[in-house]
C-alpha cells in the first residue's frame, strides 16, 4: 500500500496536476481573502473558504480523473492486480495519495486565520474547524471522483461525470426547493423506490415471484402507513433528498457557526461507501 | 507446481477458454503455442489472478489464485503482452516501485533491482524516463519487473515481440539461464521460438488444449509422412526412369521451374530409409545429385494442422493418426508448392 501511495503522490507532483490544483485553490482563496478579510475587514476566514468551494468542484475531478482510468488504459493495472497486494490496499493507497494532495492547500490555509489575528480579533476555533470540514468535504468529493474513474477507461469521461455529479450536489438546495412537499407526493416517491428495489431484486435473482412478492409487500406497507398516518409523508421528499446536499454541513459552519457532528459522520460514511464501491467496480470488471 | 483444472472463460457468448486443464512441473520451460486469439493471453491472465475465470480453478503451489490470492501471487512474476510500465517514471524508479509492491524487504531492494538490471541489460538506461525508451528497452524493463524478486514461476506473454534479432537471442539466452532455478511459461505464436527455447509445448486452439508434449514427440506424431527430397538437373522423365527400380518408394512429386534444377519429393513407406538406394541409382545412371536430404514433418506441420481446423482431431491427444490428417497435410503441401511456383 505504501509503495502505491508514494508512487501516486510523486506522480501527482511530477505531472503538474497536483501543483496546478494546489496553486489554483490557493490563488482563488487568496483573492477572496483579500476581498472579504483584508479589504472589507470581515474577521471570519471560514466565510472566505465557502467562496472557494466552487474551485473544489473543478479541482477535485482534475486530480481524481486519472486514478484508475489511466491505469486501465495503459494496462498498468495488470501490474497492480497481479502483485501480492490486495485490491483494497491498492484503492486505499491511491485514495490516500489524493487526500494528501487535497491536504496540502488546507495546511497552507491554516496560516490565514493567524494573519487575521495579527490585525485584530479572529475567531480561530470556527476558522480551524471550517478548514477541517472543508478538507473532509474534499475527501468526500475525491471518493466520488475515484469511483467514477474506476468505471471508465477515459480520463475525460471520468472528469466530466465527476464534475457533473459535484455540480448537482452543489446546486442541490436550489433543486430541492422545486420539489412538492405534500403527503401524496411523498407516497409516490416511496412507491417508486419500492418498484426500483423490486426490479433490482428481479435483476439479481431472476426470480419473478420473489421480486414481485417483495414489491407487493413494500407497496402495501407504504399504503397502510399513508392511510393510518399520512403526516409522516409530508416533506418526506425534501427531508430524504436533502441529505444529499453534502456541502450543507460545511456551509452551516461558515454561515451560521453551527457544527453538525452527524454531518461529519455522514461525510465519513460517504467516503467509506465510495471506497467500497470502487473496489467492487474493479472486481466486477475482472469477472465480466 | 501449477495446476489448471477445467478452466472456462466466457465473454458474453464468446468462449475464450474452453475447459482447459493442464499441469506445470517445476524446473522446465513451457511454451504456450497458438494462433492469435487462441486464448493464450486470457489463460495467462487468469493464471496470474488478473482476470477471474467463469469456471474452474488455478492452483499455484497448492494455493488457489482466487481464494488465497496474495499467497499465490507471491510465487509468480508476470510480464503481460503489453508491459505494464509507468511512462512518467525512470527505469530505476519503476523497478524500485515494483520491488516494493512485491514485498521485497527494503534492505535487499537496492541489490535485487541492480542485479535484475544487469541480467536484462538495462543498467545503462536506468535513469532515463520510460516514455523516452525504445520498444526493445521497454520490453526489457517489463521483463525485469517480472523476474524481480526471483519468483519460482515466471510467466511471459510473448516476451520477444518487437525486439530486433540480436535482442531476441539475448532474451532467449536469459530465459534459458533463468530456467535453471525457475519454472518458466512463455507464450508465442511464433513456432520457431517455442521450438528453440521450450522443453514442453502446449498447443492451444480455440481455447482448447489440442496437444501437449515435448517438441520431439510432437514431431514424431506425423512420422508416417517422412520422405526424401532431392534436387537434380535431369528431366522429369529421366528422374522417373531412374527411380522406378528403387524399392520402398510410394510416390514421386516433381516440380520443375524453367532452367533451374528439378526438385523432387519422394514419399517413402513408413520406417524405410532409402537415401542410399536413391544415391546409388542416380550414380549408376551417371546423373549428378545436387541435394539429397531426408524431409521429416516439422513441428510447423503439426502446428498448422492442429490449429487450422475448426474441429480438433482427437488423434493428437490419443497419439494415433487418422487418414484424413495426412490428406490435409498433402493438400497443404500442394498449396505451398503452388504458392512457390507463382
Amino acid at each position: 500500500m505504501l509503495a502505491i501511495y508514494k508512487r501516486e503522490l510523486r506522480s501527482y507532483f511530477q505531472s503538474m496536476v497536483g501543483c496546478v490544483f494546489v496553486a489554483f485553490l490557493i490563488a482563488f482563496t487568496g483573492i477572496y481573502f483579500m476581498a472579504y478579510n483584508m479589504t472589507a475587514g470581515y474577521p471570519y476566514f471560514s466565510y472566505t473558504l465557502s467562496g472557494s468551494l466552487i474551485v473544489f468542484i473543478v479541482g477535485i475531478p482534475l486530480i481524481t480523473m486519472r486514478s484508475f482510468s489511466e491505469e486501465r488504459k495503459n494496462k498498468t493495472d495488470q501490474l497492480l492486480l497481479t502483485a501480492p497486494v490486495s485490491l483494497g490496499k491498492v484503492v486505499m493507497g491511491k485514495y490516500l495519495a489524493m487526500v494528501t494532495v487535497i491536504a496540502v492547500p488546507n495546511v497552507i490555509f491554516c496560516i490565514f486565520p493567524l494573519i487575521i489575528k495579527s490585525q485584530g480579533t479572529a475567531y480561530l476555533k470556527v476558522d480551524y474547524i471550517s478548514i477541517g470540514v472543508f478538507f473532509l468535504l474534499g475527501c468526500v468529493y475525491a471518493a466520488i471522483g475515484m469511483f467514477m474513474s474506476a468505471l471508465t477507461e477515459s480520463q475525460m469521461i471520468a472528469f466530466i461525470s465527476t464534475f457533473g455529479i459535484l455540480l448537482v450536489l452543489y446546486l442541490w438546495d436550489g433543486i430541492l426547493s422545486l420539489l412538492p412537499s405534500t403527503a401524496a407526493s411523498g407516497l409516490v416517491c416511496v412507491l417508486i423506490l419500492v418498484i426500483l428495489i423490486a426490479v433490482y431484486i428481479w435483476n439479481m435473482t431472476e426470480n419473478i415471484v420473489l421480486a414481485g412478492g417483495a414489491g407487493a409487500v413494500g407497496a402495501a406497507a407504504a399504503l397502510a402507513v399513508y392511510i393510518v398516518k399520512s403526516s409522516l409523508y409530508e416533506n418526506l421528499l425534501s427531508n430524504l433528498l436533502g441529505r444529499l446536499a453534502l456541502a450543507n454541513v460545511f456551509t452551516d459552519i461558515t454561515n451560521n457557526n453551527i457544527v453538525d457532528l452527524s454531518g461529519i459522520a455522514l461525510y465519513l460514511s460517504v467516503i467509506a461507501v465510495f471506497a467500497f464501491l470502487t473496489v467492487q467496480a474493479i472486481q466486477k470488471r475482472r469477472w465480466s | 507446481m501449477i495446476e489448471v483444472r477445467n478452466l472456462v472463460k466466457k465473454y458474453g457468448n464468446h468462449t475464450a477458454v474452453d475447459h482447459l486443464s493442464f499441469k506445470i512441473e517445476a524446473g522446465r520451460i513451457y511454451g504456450f503455442l497458438g494462433p492469435n486469439g487462441a486464448g493464450k493471453s486470457t489463460t495467462m491472465n487468469i493464471m496470474t489472478g488478473y482476470l477471474g475465470a467463469t469456471e474452474g480453478e488455478v492452483l499455484i503451489n497448492g494455493h488457489d489464485i482466487l481464494k488465497e490470492p496474495e499467497e499465490a501471487k507471491r510465487h509468480i512474476g508476470y510480464l503481460p503482452e503489453m508491459p505494464p510500465l509507468y511512462m512518467d517514471m525512470t527505469v530505476r524508479e519503476y523497478l524500485e516501485f515494483a520491488a516494493e509492491l512485491k514485498g521485497i524487504p527494503a534492505k535487499k531492494r537496492e541489490d535485487e533491482v541492480t542485479e535484475t538490471e544487469k541480467m536484462v541489460k538495462i543498467r545503462d538506461v536506468e535513469h532515463r524516463l520510460i516514455k523516452n525508451l525504445s520498444k526493445g528497452y521497454r520490453q526489457r524493463a517489463g521483463l525485469a519487473q517480472a523476474i524481480l524478486g526471483f519468483p519460482e514461476i515466471i510467466i511471459l506473454d510473448e516476451p520477444t515481440v518487437g525486439l530486433d534479432p540480436k535482442q531476441i537471442i539475448e532474451i532467449r539466452e536469459l530465459i534459458r539461464r533463468l530456467s535453471k532455478n525457475h519454472t518458466i511459461i512463455l507464450s508465442s505464436h511464433i513456432l520457431a521460438e517455442v521450438q528453440e527455447v521450450c522443453d514442453y509445448i502446449l498447443i492451444i486452439s480455440h481455447g482448447k488444449l489440442v496437444a501437449s508434449d515435448t517438441p520431439e514427440n510432437l514431431e514424431m506424431m506425423l512420422g508416417e509422412t517422412t520422405g526424401v527430397e532431392i534436387e537434380t538437373e535431369a528431366s522429369s522423365a529421366d528422374i522417373r526412369l531412374i527411380l522406378k527400380p528403387v524399392p520402398g518408394i510410394e510416390s514421386i512429386e516433381i516440380s520443375q521451374d524453367g532452367e533451374k534444377p528439378a526438385k523432387v519429393q519422394i514419399r517413402v513407406k513408413k520406417g524405410e530409409d532409402i537415401r542410399e538406394r536413391v544415391f546409388r541409382a542416380f550414380a549408376s545412371a551417371g546423373v549428378p545429385l545436387l541435394t539429397l536430404k531426408a524431409s521429416g514433418t516439422s513441428l510447423e506441420d503439426v502446428f498448422m494442422e492442429l490449429t487450422q481446423k475448426e474441429t480438433v482431431p482427437d488423434a493428437f491427444i490419443r497419439r494415433t493418426e487418422k487418414p484424413e490428417v495426412s490428406a490435409v497435410s498433402e493438400e497443404r503441401k500442394e498449396a505451398q508448392k503452388n504458392a512457390g511456383d507463382l
